[in-house]
């Protein structure tokens, strides 16, 4: 089917040169919108931790303070949202899913982040490891907001942000890709901004 | 029309404009005919492709505003004024136009009357369009339902759906009003923005257990939603669908 022409549609095009860096489907914003499903969650720092569960030899559990104790590293990357916003240049601190992995001994494939507030996003485990994904605690050199995740969110910026997942608590290891809470509703099990996986069946 | 929402590969559909309906200065109402148009539940949206003759496309997210068994599917759009594709919409779109369409998209934010109620709805401005799908299908579906909506709007002439709630509040529905920013001479409702003691005397009750569906700007839904659960209503039953001026 050839596009259907909207009559005096003209749109505005990124005149900066940048267009490459904006997936099919998203314009850019300044903004930095947010997205959750139910109220946002708050949680103590003292009774915070972050646990990687399920199939592995054993329980990884870190307080907030073992957790800040970890090397983290500063990125600054492009996010793009399901719902078409994306946004360029974005500076965040966290620390690198493969650290937090370190000497786990697993088979697992596959990753579902859990969250406070019963959030939860599947991920395959290459996904999330080789400098790909964090757990972030600060963007733009403050402390995360809760509206935007804080204390701690899952940065997966090669993926829709719904799989940056919000307020996290850890990773379940699975052997077989388990949909998660958008997943389960209409979403794409994967999600790559690039090939435009937004729903089921793109 | 009527039928139930089908959860498969979501193709791109031509939907032709069949009327534009003012509802407030800043906002219309968008009725289409989408020939092939699956169905879909109260508070789900459609994704929106416009072509510009170039082949330059943008695409937006809208929610739905008709009830399922509505005869057409219809979007209400607010005019932003930096937005892309709103002032479109808003301004130059008629009757006769084409545009390409998919959906119905979400899964969550949904209001079916097999879950029952009471229900709570809170709307901030043009949040009250998925809002206002889930009220038209309770009315059409002569769901019993205990049903409230608090409609936080800047002054009388920015309410939308104004006269089709008045009609609401006539048919069981409970309509409550706040106006933020300016109210018409011997006004008596509430004007201030929407906090936990307004929650609190509206109810229902927590312990009613409502169904909780928030939408509006980000800023609107964090205070009504965090107001909610401060007032002991549990967080798994308050749904949240935030939107800003980047949605234009």
């Amino acid at each position: 089917m050839s596009p259907i022409i909207s009559r005096g549609f003209r749109g505005r095009r990124r005149d900066d040169g940048q267009a490459d860096r904006v997936p099919p489907g998203q314009y850019t914003t300044d903004d930095f919108p947010v997205l959750s499903a139910g109220p946002t969650p708050h949680v103590a720092l003292d009774e915070w931790d972050f646990t990687i569960v399920g199939e592995v030899d054993e329980l990884r559990r870190w307080s907030w303070d073992e957790f800040r104790e970890l090397p983290s590293e500063e990125v600054t990357v492009d996010i793009h949202c399901v719902t078409k916003w994306s946004k360029l240049d974005t500076l965040w601190e966290g620390v690198p899913i493969e650290t937090l992995l370190e000497g786990v001994e697993t088979a697992a494939e596959y990753a579902v982040a859990f969250c406070d507030g019963g959030y939860t996003t599947n991920l395959p485990l290459a996904d999330i490891v080789d400098g790909k994904a964090w757990v972030a605690f600060a963007y733009d050199g403050e402390p995360l907001d809760p509206e935007h995740g804080g204390p701690a969110r899952l940065l997966v910026p090669h993926l829709y942000f719904w799989k940056s997942a919000k307020w996290v608590r850890g990773l379940q290891l699975t052997s077989t890709d388990e949909p998660g809470f958008w997943e389960s509703n209409g979403y794409h099990l994967y999600g790559d901004p690039w090939r435009e996986q937004r729903y089921w069946g793109d | 029309m009527a039928g139930t929402a089908v959860l498969g590969r979501l193709t791109w559909q031509v939907a032709e404009v069949v009327d534009v309906v003012t509802e407030t200065p800043r906002v219309k109402t968008i009725a289409l005919d989408v020939p092939d148009w699956p169905g879909h539940l109260p508070g789900q949206h459609v994704d929106i492709r416009l072509t510009a003759e170039d082949g330059y496309q943008a695409q937006r997210s809208y929610s739905i505003a008709s009830a399922p068994d509505s005869s057409a599917l219809e979007l209400t759009v607010e005019y932003i004024a930096d937005g892309e594709v709103s002032p479109y919409l808003t301004e130059e779109l008629r009757p006769g136009d084409r545009f390409e369409l998919r959906g119905p998209v979400g899964g969550y934010f949904v209001w079916e009357p097999s879950r029952g109620g009471p229900l709570l709805l809170v709307a901030g401005g043009s949040g009250v369009v998925p809002l206002m799908a889930m009220l038209r299908h309770r009315v059409s579906s002569r769901a019993e339902v205990p049903t409230t909506l608090l409609l936080s709007s800047r002054g009388w002439d920015d309410v939308i759906y104004r006269d089709e709630l008045e009609e609401l509040s006539m048919d069981g529905i409970r309509v409550v009003h706040t106006l933020t920013r300016s109210q018409p001479d011997g006004w008596t409702g509430y004007s201030r923005r929407v906090d936990g003691d307004m929650l609190r005397e509206l109810g229902p009750t927590p312990g009613e257990r409502p169904h909780a569906y928030v939408c509006g700007p980000t800023p609107f839904v964090e205070a009504v939603a965090t107001s909610l659960v401060e007032l002991g209503h549990e967080p798994v039953c308050i749904r949240t669908e935030r939107f800003g001026p980047t949605g234009g």
